[in-house]
């Protein structure tokens, strides 16, 4: 325990703007999470993994000699056709099936996604650099390095397009409708089986994205991608899915959340804190629906 | 099929297999040539310094059989190395090592990479009196157990940044420095951390943070916070390749000053590579570097041997790859004095190991573990955008001055 924090409470406003801007990206991560479980019903153990390939595609590109921020454009792309073939090949098998068949596939999938950049990115850990620079506030006490306050930025800037693509859009109009009566749609003309990989697709792509982010303002690694899953996966738990100012209220509290315990507890405790908070969560909730008869089996 | 054939099959695999296993007992040495065993991770977390010791072994055993290899009884043998992959996971790695012994019949073993799979195979070698010299496993635990077959080329991981305690002290003339620290929670870094108590206990320095940090690592901010308050005149990191590129990016994020940073796993993360002049500075414990003026006749020097390595495996050799090599040069002086294939000579020979290597001197303690070698401590010094690493202490070996204090940032362009 370390109460520096409170002995020096400008500290408390460093880990409050860090925690809402890498919440900022946490939500991100959970939205394309949020999406896909309510479209189709499919947790998705992999999507840290997911998350991490973002990230490697965004290094390539740094490797490549090309700044790493235009990750966050060819990174989507390429990780939307990830998504779209991984749901050809193996998600269109399971999407129907036991929430559990699918949970256990996307575990399989996680493990052979670690696998393969281990095998293609090697087991080192990396970092791609942006060459941003950082803003001092108060006397240089708080810093906020431009890289975060980037992918904050960006963050936003997706999750508000896709928004309104899924307002505007006859797909989005039409994953809409799949996701809240799949065979109503069917019946009515949507093809679910498009909407399903377009979907997946999405996910995929936000995930793209968010690593790609992660590639420039943490480090990237085959193996740490379960953090992320975790996290996400706590968020639309809080959050409902298809709220979205649900989720980024809850990834921003997350992100608080965590650095505060980062500081009090320390930073041995971090990724523990969270997965103690989805245990208390998962209980609580348990709790209240129990109390409703639907839900007493 | 009648009973009488069935018997005659029974019978005729039973003896064949009776006769695999009396052949591969005796597979120690096959002719004239010695079988060493093997299990390093070529997949999984440690595969990239897997490979790097793999490389190291072969690079000395096509060198040492070249040279006319091992003199036995006035026979000359030649070494062979019988390898699995242990996929990075100390269970695979204990089976492994029962199956080199059990069913390859290997009568002398090398080591794994890290000190987790070492402790994990060590404990095997020791049931069946196997001599085992390895160059990857520096945990102090793998040296406090008693083992009699275990030999370490390398220096015990306690001594990693004791010197860079040392050197602080020495250039706050003599006085006690404050440290902050943080090291993450792993067999490792924890003997790291011991070595920093006993150093700051020696000479009486005040251990002003100590932190710990997760294997998920890939945030170290509050750690940087509290030193920005405290102002420590030495920062201890060491929380392998991920603490150091967090570190250091975190550092010039935060636009941390401090007087001294010293870490470990520098090389192995590629810093001066990855991080280029943010990394300035630094200071690294390493087992070896090229520059050192180590010697012996097979590899030559230290700059010969990386000039010798990157031309047969395309890249330069990390000090992993070095100490491994150093494994095989220990070995054949073993097997030479003792003049005898038994497990238990060659473990008595390899107990009284006194030699130079172009890796450093060799001579083990009652542990197992190299006393003759010291760590050294290399700082990255950047020329325009190009970094390098510049050996810096102990004073006897280094070839270049000390930069201290590290020049703030808003000083640094």
């Amino acid at each position: 325990m370390d109460f520096l924090i409170f002995e020096a409470p400008i500290l408390m406003v460093q880990a409050t703007l860090d925690g809402i801007l890498i919440g900022i990206l946490f939500a991100l991560i959970a939205y394309g999470m949020a999406l896909q479980w309510g479209v189709m019903n499919i947790i998705n153990i992999a999507q840290g993994d997911l998350v991490i390939l973002g990230g490697y595609i965004a290094y390539s590109m740094y490797l490549a000699g090309i700044h790493p921020s235009w990750g966050v454009i060819v990174s989507p792309i390429i990780m939307f056709f990830v998504g779209w073939g991984l749901y050809k090949l193996v998600i269109n098998k399971v999407v129907d099936r036991d929430l559990f068949i699918s949970i256990l596939a996307t575990f399989g999938i996680a493990i052979v996604f670690q696998q393969l950049m281990n095998f293609i990115f090697g087991a080192d850990v990396v970092v791609a650099q942006s060459g941003y620079g950082t803003t001092m506030l108060f006397d240089n006490v708080v810093t906020l390095p431009h890289s975060t306050i980037f992918s904050a930025v960006i963050s936003v800037l997706y999750a508000v397009v896709l928004v309104i693509y899924m307002r505007k859009s006859k797909l989005g109009r039409a994953i809409r409708a799949t996701a809240q009566n799949a065979r109503a749609a069917k019946i009515l003309g949507v093809d679910t089986e498009k909407v399903y990989a377009a979907t997946f697709g999405i996910n995929a792509a936000l995930c793209g994205v968010a690593g790609a982010l992660i590639a420039i303002t943490f480090t990237l690694h085959p193996y740490v991608g379960l953090p992320y899953t975790v996290r996400s996966f706590m968020i639309v738990i809080v959050a409902g899915l298809g709220n979205l100012p649900a989720v980024a209220i809850s990834g921003m509290g997350l992100g608080v959340f965590e650095e505060f315990a980062d500081y009090i507890l320390g930073t041995e405790f971090r990724i523990g804190s969270v997965f103690m908070l989805l245990v208390i969560i998962l209980v609580f909730r348990r709790f209240k629906l129990s109390r409703k008869r639907e839900y007493l089996k | 099929m009648n009973k009488i054939a069935k018997l005659f099959i029974t019978f005729t695999s039973a003896i064949l297999l009776t006769l695999a296993t009396i052949s591969s007992a005796f597979a120690k040495v096959e002719g004239d040539t010695i079988v060493l065993g093997a299990a390093v991770s070529l997949t999984g977390k440690y595969s990239s310094n897997g490979v790097h010791t793999q490389n190291g072994y072969n690079l000395a055993v096509e060198r040492l059989n070249k040279m006319g290899g091992v003199k036995v009884g006035g026979k000359s043998y030649k070494f062979k190395i019988i390898y699995y992959d242990d996929e990075s996971n100390p269970k695979r790695a204990a089976q492994l090592a029962e199956r080199l012994i059990n069913q390859d019949g290997v009568k002398y073993m090398l080591g794994p990479y890290s000190s987790g799979l070492t402790k994990a195979i060590a404990p095997v070698t020791e049931k069946y009196k196997i001599p085992m010299v390895e160059a990857n496993g520096a945990s102090r635990s793998l040296f406090t157990k008693g083992y009699k077959y275990l030999f370490a080329v390398l220096s015990p991981a306690n001594q990693y940044l004791e010197v860079a305690i040392d050197l602080a002290v020495e250039k706050n003339g003599g006085k006690p420095v404050k440290i902050a620290q943080a090291f993450e929670q792993d067999a490792f870094s924890q003997d790291v951390r011991l070595g920093i108590l006993d150093a700051a206990k020696r000479t009486g320095s005040e251990i002003i943070i100590d932190d710990k940090l997760p294997k998920e690592l890939n945030d170290m901010k509050a750690t940087l916070v509290k030193v920005k308050a405290k102002k420590p005149d030495v920062l201890v990191v060491s929380g392998h390749t991920k603490g150091a590129l967090t570190a250091i990016r975190q550092i010039a994020e935060m636009k941390v000053d401090v007087p001294m940073l010293a870490m470990t796993h520098c090389d192995a993360a590629k810093l001066s590579k990855q991080h280029g002049k943010n990394s300035e500075y630094a200071l690294c414990a390493s087992q070896w570097h090229k520059n050192l003026s180590y010697k012996d006749k097979f590899f030559g020097t230290g700059k010969k041997y990386d000039k010798d390595f990157t031309k047969r495996f395309g890249y330069a050799p990390p000090y992993q790859s070095a100490e491994s090599s150093a494994a095989l040069i220990v070995f054949k002086d073993a097997f030479e004095r003792a003049n005898s294939f038994d497990g238990d000579k060659v473990r008595d020979a390899l107990r009284t190991t006194e030699m130079q290597t172009f890796y450093g001197n060799i001579k083990f303690g009652p542990g197992g573990q190299n006393t003759a070698k010291p760590m050294i401590l290399f700082q990255v010094r950047c020329k325009g955008d190009k970094c390098e690493n510049k050996v810096v202490a102990p004073t006897k070996w280094a070839s270049d001055k000390f930069y201290h204090p590290i020049p703030s940032w808003s000083k640094r362009s």
